[in-house]
C-alpha cells in the first residue's frame, strides 16, 4: 500500500471521486490551473477538463453562493476557500443559506456541498493564515464539520462528504499537508461520520483531541505513560456529528478529561465536550476537566508557540488532572 | 420584435435623468421610444414598435389578465387577514403585477427561479396551488413547507421556484452555480435571479454579477425596481441613474423596460431569456416600478414618503393600463374586468376557506429535515420537550397564541 501525505491523499480521493462520479465538480480560487496554492486540486484540470476543476474569481461569499445552486441543479460541488481565515465573507452563505435550505423549504431541496479549506495554525502564519475557528460552524444545525488528523482518514472522510447528502464544511489542518503521512489505500473508501478514533487505550485519564493537536496529545500520553499514567487518546475525526458515547464510554473508564484544542478557548467546541460529560458521566469523574486551548488572543505571529498547545502543556495537564 | 425598453452594454446607452416619476424626465420620453440620454448627450431612437399583442394571442393575455387580478386579490384580502390577526405577516405585491407576470410567462417551465419578496405570482403561473400559498401564510400543516418560513416566503420544487430567503441578495450566487450546472450539461435550461432595487447594494449582488459575466452562464438577473427598500429610497442606495448600466461592469448587457406595463416586461424579460438560452450569456433586466403599499405590514409609508410621489403611479396601475389595452385590441369584453374580479375573490375566498383551520404542523416535524437523517441529539431534545410538556399539562403552542 502507497504511504502518502496527507495532501496526496485529499488529491487521490478527488481524483477517484471525479472518475466515479461525472457530478463531481472542483473550485477555487488557484484551484484550476495552479493546482491549489497548497496543490491539493493538482493534476484535476488536466484530467478532468476546464469545467469539473476551474478558477473563480477572488470571492468567498461567490464560491459558497455558488456551490449552493450547483448542488441544488444535481452536481456535487467540491469548494475550497484557500485559508480558513478568509471563510468569513462566506458565513452567511454557509449559515444562512447553505445549512438552511434543506430545513427552511420543508426539505423539498437540499444542497450537499463540500466546502473543504486549510485550517489552523502551526505555520507562522500571523493572525490570517492560523485560525481555526470550527465552533462557529458546529453552532449552526445542517452542516457536518470534519476535521481528520492523518492522511488515511483524510481520504476515507472526504470521500465520504462528497458522496453525503448534506453539506459539509471539511477542515484541513494545513501543518499535517505534508508532515503527516501513512498508508493510504490507492481505491477509494469511506469513513462514517459520527464514529470516533481511539489513537490510544488507558484506564487514568481521558484525552480528547483533533486536528493537529491529534499528534501534539500522542507524544503528551507517550511522555505520561513513561511515568506510569494510562491515558486513553481520542480522535472525534467529525465535531459534527459528534460521537458523543465514545467520549462517555471512555470517562466512564477513566474518570477525568482533558480536552486539547488549538481553537481559543471561550466558547471553543472544548466546552461543548466538558457540558457533555458534565450532563451525562459527571458522577463518574474524579477530577475537574480540564481544558488545554489557544489562548483567548488573536493568532500571533512571532509568539506562535506559545499559543499553540503543546505536549508539555498537555503533560502537566494530564498529571494535574490524575494527581488531584 | 423590440420593446419599449432602454438598452445598455451594447453601445446603446441606459435611459438616464434623476427623476424616476413617471410623467417627466427622460424616462418618460425614453418609454415612448423617443430619446434616451447617454452621458449628456441625447440619443435618437427609433420609432416605438407596437406591443406584441397579437402574437401572443387572445388566451394568453386573457389567462395573463386573469394572473395579474388574482395576485391583486391575494394580496388585498390578506392584507386584511394580517389586520385581523389571522396571519403573523404579510409582503404585498400591489403596483408590481406587471413585473411579476409579465417575468412568468417569459420563462419556459424547464427554467429556474429565484426569487426575491415580490415574484409570488410567478410560483402561480408556475402551478403552485393558490390553497398552497395561502397554507404557507398560515404556516399550518397545509403548507408544503412545514410552517418553516415567514408568510410570503413560498417555495414549489415541482415549478422550480426556490425557497425564498428574507437575507437580500443570498438568492442571487445559488441562480448563477444553478446556471453553470445546466451550462455543464448543455442544457438549454435559464436561471432566473430576482432582485429589488435594495439588493444591489449587497456583495452578493457583485459576487453573482461578477461570476455571471465571467462564466457566461445562462442566469437573468431580473430587479423590480420599485424605488424603496422599506424606508430608503432609490436616491440614497445607489448613484447611478439606472440599475441596467450596473451591467456594463459585469460585462454583458442591462435592459431597463417599463415595469408597469406587462408586455414590455414580457418581451424584455423573454429577449433576455432566450438570449441566455442560446448561449449569449447574462442579461440585467431592470423593470422600473412602485412599490405601492409599504414594505411588507409592518411599516407604514406615510411615515416616510409624501403622497404626492405615489399618486402619478397610482394613475399607472399596470392591471388598469393592461385592461385598457386588451379591451382596446378587442381581446377583454366590456364584462369581463367584472366577471374576473368576481372569480379571483372566490378563488382566494376559497382557498382561505379551505386552509385556515387547519391544525398547525405537528411537533415532530420540528426536528425534521435538518440533516437528511435525523441525529439522536435531536430526538434527546425532542423527548426533553415532551417530558417538560406532559409535567406542565400544557402545550407552549397553544399558549403562545401563534
Amino acid at each position: 500500500m502507497p504511504v502518502m501525505n496527507y495532501i496526496q491523499a485529499l488529491n487521490s480521493a478527488l481524483h477517484n471521486e471525479m472518475e466515479r462520479d461525472p457530478r463531481v465538480v472542483v473550485f477555487g480560487e488557484d484551484v484550476g490551473r495552479a493546482g491549489g496554492v497548497f496543490r491539493v486540486t493538482d493534476g484535476l484540470q488536466s484530467r478532468f477538463g476546464e469545467e469539473r476543476c476551474f478558477d473563480t474569481p477572488l470571492c468567498e461569499q461567490g464560491i459558497v453562493g455558488a456551490a449552493i445552486g450547483m448542488a441544488l441543479n444535481g452536481l456535487k460541488p467540491v469548494a475550497e476557500i484557500q485559508f480558513m481565515d478568509y471563510i468569513l465573507p462566506a458565513y452567511d452563505q454557509i449559515a444562512n443559506e447553505l445549512a438552511t435550505i434543506r430545513y427552511r423549504s420543508g426539505g423539498q431541496f437540499s444542497a450537499p456541498v463540500v466546502v473543504r479549506t486549510p485550517a489552523c495554525g502551526g505555520i507562522h502564519g500571523g493572525h490570517y493564515h492560523s485560525q481555526s475557528t470550527e465552533s462557529i460552524f458546529t453552532h449552526v444545525p445542517g452542516i457536518h464539520v470534519v476535521m481528520p488528523s492523518d492522511p488515511y482518514d483524510a481520504k476515507g472522510l472526504l470521500i465520504q462528504a462528497i458522496r453525503s447528502e448534506d453539506p459539509v464544511l471539511f477542515l484541513e489542518p494545513k501543518k499535517l499537508y505534508r508532515s503527516a503521512r501513512a498508508e493510504v489505500p490507492e481505491e477509494p473508501y469511506t469513513i462514517p461520520f459520527g464514529q470516533a478514533k481511539v489513537l490510544r487505550e488507558g484506564t487514568d485519564c481521558t484525552v480528547v483531541a483533533w486536528g493537529v493537536m491529534v499528534h501534539v496529545c500522542k507524544e503528551a500520553v507517550e511522555q505520561a505513560a513513561r511515568k506510569g499514567i494510562e491515558c486513553e487518546l481520542i480522535d472525534p475525526r467529525t465535531l459534527a456529528p459528534l460521537d458523543e458515547e465514545a467520549i462517555l464510554e471512555s470517562v466512564r473508564k477513566t474518570g477525568r478529561l482533558v480536552i486539547v484544542h488549538e481553537a481559543r478557548r471561550n466558547t471553543g467546541f472544548g466546552a461543548e465536550i466538558a457540558a457533555l460529560v458534565a450532563e451525562k458521566a459527571i458522577l463518574h469523574l474524579e477530577a475537574p476537566i480540564r481544558r488545554v486551548t489557544g489562548f483567548d488572543v488573536h493568532c500571533p505571529f512571532t509568539l506562535d508557540p506559545y499559543f499553540l498547545p503543546d505536549a508539555p502543556r498537555v503533560l502537566l495537564a494530564i498529571e494535574e488532572t490524575v494527581g488531584f | 420584435m423590440q420593446a419599449p425598453q432602454d438598452r445598455v452594454g451594447t453601445g446603446v446607452a441606459p435611459g438616464a435623468g434623476q427623476t424616476l416619476a413617471p410623467g417627466a424626465g427622460a424616462l418618460q420620453s425614453s418609454l415612448r421610444g423617443e430619446v434616451v440620454i447617454a452621458g449628456g448627450t441625447e440619443i435618437l431612437r427609433p420609432p416605438p414598435v407596437p406591443p406584441p399583442v397579437a402574437e401572443l394571442g387572445p388566451e394568453v393575455l386573457r389567462a395573463m389578465y386573469r394572473a395579474m387580478v388574482l395576485v391583486r386579490t391575494l394580496d388585498t384580502k390578506m392584507v386584511v387577514l394580517q389586520r385581523q390577526g389571522r396571519i403573523a405577516f404579510y409582503g404585498p405585491i400591489t403596483g408590481q403585477e406587471a413585473a411579476t407576470i409579465g417575468l412568468a410567462y417569459a420563462m419556459r417551465p424547464e427554467d429556474w427561479i429565484f426569487p426575491a419578496l415580490r415574484e409570488a405570482g410567478v410560483a402561480l403561473v408556475r402551478g403552485l396551488e393558490l390553497e398552497a400559498m395561502v397554507a404557507q401564510c398560515f404556516g399550518n400543516v397545509r403548507d408544503i413547507a412545514k410552517g418553516r418560513q415567514m408568510p410570503c416566503h413560498y417555495v414549489h420544487r415541482a415549478g422550480n421556484y426556490y425557497a425564498m430567503s428574507s437575507a437580500i441578495a443570498t438568492q442571487l450566487p445559488h441562480a448563477v452555480g444553478c446556471a453553470y450546472a445546466s451550462k455543464l450539461r448543455r442544457e438549454p435550461v435559464v436561471s432566473v435571479a430576482c432582485l429589488g432595487d435594495g439588493a444591489v447594494s449587497e456583495g452578493d449582488f457583485h459576487a453573482a454579477a461578477n461570476f455571471a459575466g465571467v462564466w457566461r452562464v445562462p442566469c437573468v438577473f431580473f430587479c423590480q425596481n420599485n424605488q424603496w427598500a422599506i424606508t430608503v429610497p432609490y436616491r440614497l442606495q445607489s448613484a447611478t441613474a439606472t440599475i441596467a448600466e450596473k451591467a456594463v461592469a459585469y460585462g454583458f448587457e442591462g435592459v431597463r423596460c417599463d415595469g408597469n406595463d406587462v408586455l414590455a416586461v414580457y418581451e424584455t424579460a423573454r429577449q433576455a431569456i432566450e438570449k441566455a438560452r442560446a448561449g449569449g450569456g447574462p442579461t440585467l433586466v431592470e423593470a422600473l416600478t412602485y412599490r405601492i403599499l409599504g414594505h411588507t405590514t409592518s411599516d407604514d409609508p406615510s411615515r416616510y414618503r409624501d403622497e404626492a410621489e405615489v399618486a402619478p403611479w397610482r394613475e399607472r396601475d399596470p392591471i388598469r393600463l393592461f385592461e385598457e389595452r386588451l379591451r382596446e385590441q378587442g381581446v377583454l369584453a366590456a364584462a369581463e374586468p367584472e366577471a374576473t374580479a368576481a372569480w379571483a375573490k372566490e378563488q382566494v375566498e376559497g382557498a382561505i376557506r379551505a386552509v385556515e383551520g387547519a391544525p398547525p404542523p405537528p411537533l415532530e416535524t420540528l426536528i425534521e429535515d435538518v440533516v437528511a437523517a435525523t441525529p439522536a441529539r435531536l430526538r434527546e431534545q425532542l423527548a426533553e420537550l415532551r417530558r417538560a410538556m406532559a409535567r406542565l399539562g400544557h402545550d407552549p403552542l397553544e399558549r403562545s397564541g401563534h
